[in-house]
């Protein structure tokens, strides 16, 4: 029976990716471990490898092929002996029987040692989710967020990016690809692993007047630096009665990826938005990643910016020029009468999303992006309230003690008089983050429980 | 513990290391020097006084007994140039700056002339025109940040050299290695100094320390170290000149272990169980940096009451300070909110 070789997912967060270069063709004899094909994901390139013996029988996807789903057939080849057969229905997800990934091992950080990313190839990120592009060009988030620092540094020489990969690998999550060679050695600054060491020296760069970017390959990892980002960072300037300063952007993806695990995923967020002395930003689409981290980049105070890696390949209009958003302004995503959902981050978009499902039971919601969540805009939230009477807040984080918490407190304490239901919040479960699909699923917000807890606010 | 530590330098490729010889310095300069480790003696004796007056609060940590390293090695510096940072032991680097006693008094007793307008406190001073940065209060951060000193060094072409001082206790913590790491990796023009006063709060080195020549710890970093008496500021100074000029010349980053001792407990509220009034008693008796220095002034023929001068106006200086410090208000209640954040958003 001839073997279906299907799209491989390359990362834990692909869903769709470029077959950009067939390495066979049909009739030609493939064993265990030769190159089949390049697959281009968000990231990085890719080498798929084949595990079987057998004679390519049929290219069933085109070279050049973009947006091919993970899962879809894209070959078959033909065991000893055997005839090629007609592919099975594509659906299904995940490899199959007679391919893997280079190697098997599960990428603890976010691409495995054992695929072979070329830095070198242009890769162009296939959009994942596309929102109107009107007023702007259509740019991934990654790619804003890239634009931002590349901007600034190009105008202020004392900017400086360093973490681990973000050089020569062009970024664990290409985040700042293409920096090195525009940049040189000496400002785009591959580091080892060691989260306090660097995150430490970034501080005490910016102590001396440099502006550092330090990039945490993710926000887990810097739970091994948060006493520079807390204790040197945050705090100097007040300990110091405003004689030193301490300018750096810490930033990074934060939050639930994609079965990570529960150790790759938590929201930071409320963490940092504890600690006065930090700035935390929290973008959700292009336009204010990259005006949010160019003000951030710009700011005297030290800068907690937290990206999410599940909206990095989304495309979204961004603004020419110098495209600036000013901290501390949080913004309507969509005008609503009937309630408020305030959110940020990723939880923006599942909340516009549960703005449209309401919309078709004759529920206009208002949708409020906070942005910034150190310093919150509370003027912004209680006058959406104001309008509304009911709020509900929408976070990918958990429930205790967090920014949803602080919404909540804040209504009932400087907004009661406008407030015709309870303030209800919607969080991820009060777990840490399980593995298994099912699991993690039920775990992590959606738009459909945005929509419940609405509908219980308006008494429906 | 200051048993009398000869000097030596332990590592492979730094011969230029290898000989610390005392600094030759002049009559004028001896006097400096015994000037500026007798004001840190003063100045830390009052402060120990008003702290059991009530007037300072919290921790204060004093540096009695070290006086030698902090005077040796900053006389050495390019005031313009280089840059230091210590931990929470921070009075004696200050002074060994020149930064007027009377606002480190006042920022002791939480007053709102006080070097940090109060809000920091005796382990979290600054003087950013003195290059000084602090004044850190968690144990072993300021290795790391000090390792970024050195990096905007090196950044800014500035030709500056970063000192980095740390206690022995300090030395077991992590982020120390993750710095040594970098710091050699790019080659960064940082002396790290451990005042190894021989108790980590109350824990003796050997209780706490595999390798207790703190001097060799960079050594699987490739950082050569060398160990310097701490209790001779001559030895001192002659080695931060050679320590100077090695990192300055671009070889990296120098590790200096300092054999010293404190004769106060680690902090004011220390009873010092931990050793006995004889050895403390005996390092007084033998190695005092301050008296050391005055018997080779008195060989070299300074005259007694030269000394006798300088003690008196060393003594008016701590006093003035504390008095300054006394009578100085409180910071002004609105202050609270000042400074959280540098910008409006």
């Amino acid at each position: 029976m001839a073997i279906e070789l299907k799209m491989p997912a390359l990362s834990p967060t692909m869903e769709e990716g470029t077959l950009a270069r067939w390495l066979v063709k049909a009739g030609d004899e493939v064993k265990s471990g030769d190159i089949l094909a390049e697959i281009e994901t968000d990231k990085a390139t890719m080498e798929f490898e084949a595990v079987d013996e057998g004679v390519v029988s049929e290219l069933l996807v085109p070279e050049g092929s973009e947006g091919v789903k993970v899962g879809t057939v894209i070959a078959l080849i033909a065991g000893e002996g055997e005839e090629a057969a007609k592919p099975s229905p594509l659906e299904g997800r995940g490899l199959g029987e007679g391919q893997s990934i280079a190697q098997s091992a599960i990428p603890e950080q976010p691409l495995s040692p054992a695929l072979s990313p070329q830095g070198e190839r242009e890769i162009k990120p296939a959009p994942a989710q596309t929102v109107s592009l009107e007023g702007g060009t259509p740019t991934t988030v990654r790619e804003a967020l890239r634009d931002a620092m590349a901007e600034e540094m190009r105008s202020d020489p004392r900017i400086f990016v360093m973490g681990e990969e973000v050089a020569q690998y062009q970024g664990a999550y290409k985040v700042t690809q293409g920096l090195l060679d525009e940049f040189g050695a000496k400002r785009v600054i591959d580091t080892p692993i060691t989260e306090i060491g660097f995150a430490g020296i970034g501080s005490g760069a910016a102590m001396a007047g440099l502006r550092p970017v330090i990039e945490f390959m993710t926000f887990n990892f810097a739970m091994q630096a948060i006493d520079h980002i807390i204790n040197s960072a945050a705090k100097t300037n007040y300990m110091s009665g405003g004689q030193m300063r301490c300018p750096v952007v810490f930033r990074g993806p934060n939050g639930a990826a994609s079965r990570v695990g529960a150790q790759h995923s938590q929201n930071f967020a409320p963490w940092y938005a504890n600690v006065p002395g930090l700035i935390v930003i929290a973008p959700y689409d292009a336009a204010d990643a990259k005006g949010l981290l160019k003000s951030a980049i710009r700011c005297e105070d030290p800068v907690v910016f937290l990206e999410n890696e599940l909206v990095y390949g989304r495309s979204f209009p961004v603004p020419e020029g110098d495209h600036v958003v000013p901290i501390g302004k949080a913004r309507i995503m969509r005008e609503g009468s009937d309630v408020t959902i305030v959110s940020y981050s990723i939880g923006v978009g599942l909340a516009l999303e549960a703005a449209e499902t309401l919309a078709t039971e004759g529920i206009n919601a208002e949708v409020l992006d906070l942005r910034t969540l150190r310093p919150l805009d509370k003027g912004a939230v209680l006058a959406s309230l104001a309008k509304t009477n009911r709020l509900v807040v929408a976070e990918e984080g958990w429930p205790v003690c967090s920014i949803a918490s602080e919404i909540q407190a804040i209504c009932m304490e400087e907004g009661f008089d406008h407030l015709d239901a309870p303030v209800l919040r919607v969080c991820n479960e009060d777990v840490p983050l399980p593995y298994a699909a099912n699991l993690e699923k039920l775990a992590v917000i959606d738009a459909a429980r945005i929509v419940e807890a609405v509908r219980k606010v308006c008494y429906r | 513990m200051a048993r009398a530590a000869t000097s030596k330098a332990a590592s492979s490729g730094a011969d230029a290391l290898s000989n610390i010889k005392p600094y030759p310095a002049s009559q004028d300069e001896m006097l400096r020097f015994y000037k500026d480790m007798l004001l840190i003696r003063r100045f830390e004796e009052k402060a120990g006084q008003l702290y059991g007056l009530g007037l300072i609060g919290g921790f204060c940590h004093l540096y009695i007994g070290q006086e030698a390293v902090a005077v040796g090695l900053q006389s050495s510096l390019d005031a313009n140039k280089d840059s230091v940072i210590t931990g929470y032991r921070d009075h004696g680097h200050m002074l060994a700056y020149g930064i007027d006693p009377r606002v480190i008094m006042a920022e002791l007793t939480g007053r709102g002339v006080g070097i940090s307008r109060g809000k920091g406190g005796s382990m979290h001073m600054f003087s950013v025109d003195h290059k000084f940065y602090g004044g850190h209060g968690i144990v072993g951060a300021q290795v790391a940040l000090g390792t970024g000193l050195a990096f905007a060094h090196k950044y800014n072409e500035d030709g500056g050299v970063a000192v980095a001082y740390f206690g022995d206790g300090a030395s077991n913590q992590g982020q120390v290695y993750e710095s040594f790491n970098m710091a050699a990796l790019w080659k960064l023009p940082i002396i790290y100094v451990i005042e190894n006063n021989g108790y980590a709060m109350g824990t003796a080195v050997n209780r706490s320390s595999s390798e207790t020549d703190f001097h060799r710890r960079g050594e699987s970093f490739r950082i050569p170290g060398i160990q310097v008496n701490g209790m001779d500021v001559l030895e001192m100074r002659g080695a931060a000149d050679m320590a100077l000029d090695y990192v300055r010349s671009g070889n990296g980053p120098l590790l200096m272990e300092v054999k010293t001792y404190r004769y106060r407990g680690h902090s004011m509220s220390d009873p010092a169980k931990y050793r006995t009034r004889e050895e403390v008693q005996d390092v007084k008796e033998k190695s005092d940096p301050i008296d050391g220095l005055k018997k080779i002034m008195l060989e070299a023929g300074v005259a007694e009451d030269v000394i006798k001068g300088i003690d008196k106006e060393v003594r008016r200086i701590s006093n003035e300070a504390a008095d300054f410090a006394e009578s100085s208000p409180e910071p002004d209640l609105a202050e609270l909110y000042t400074d959280v954040l540098v910008g409006s958003y």
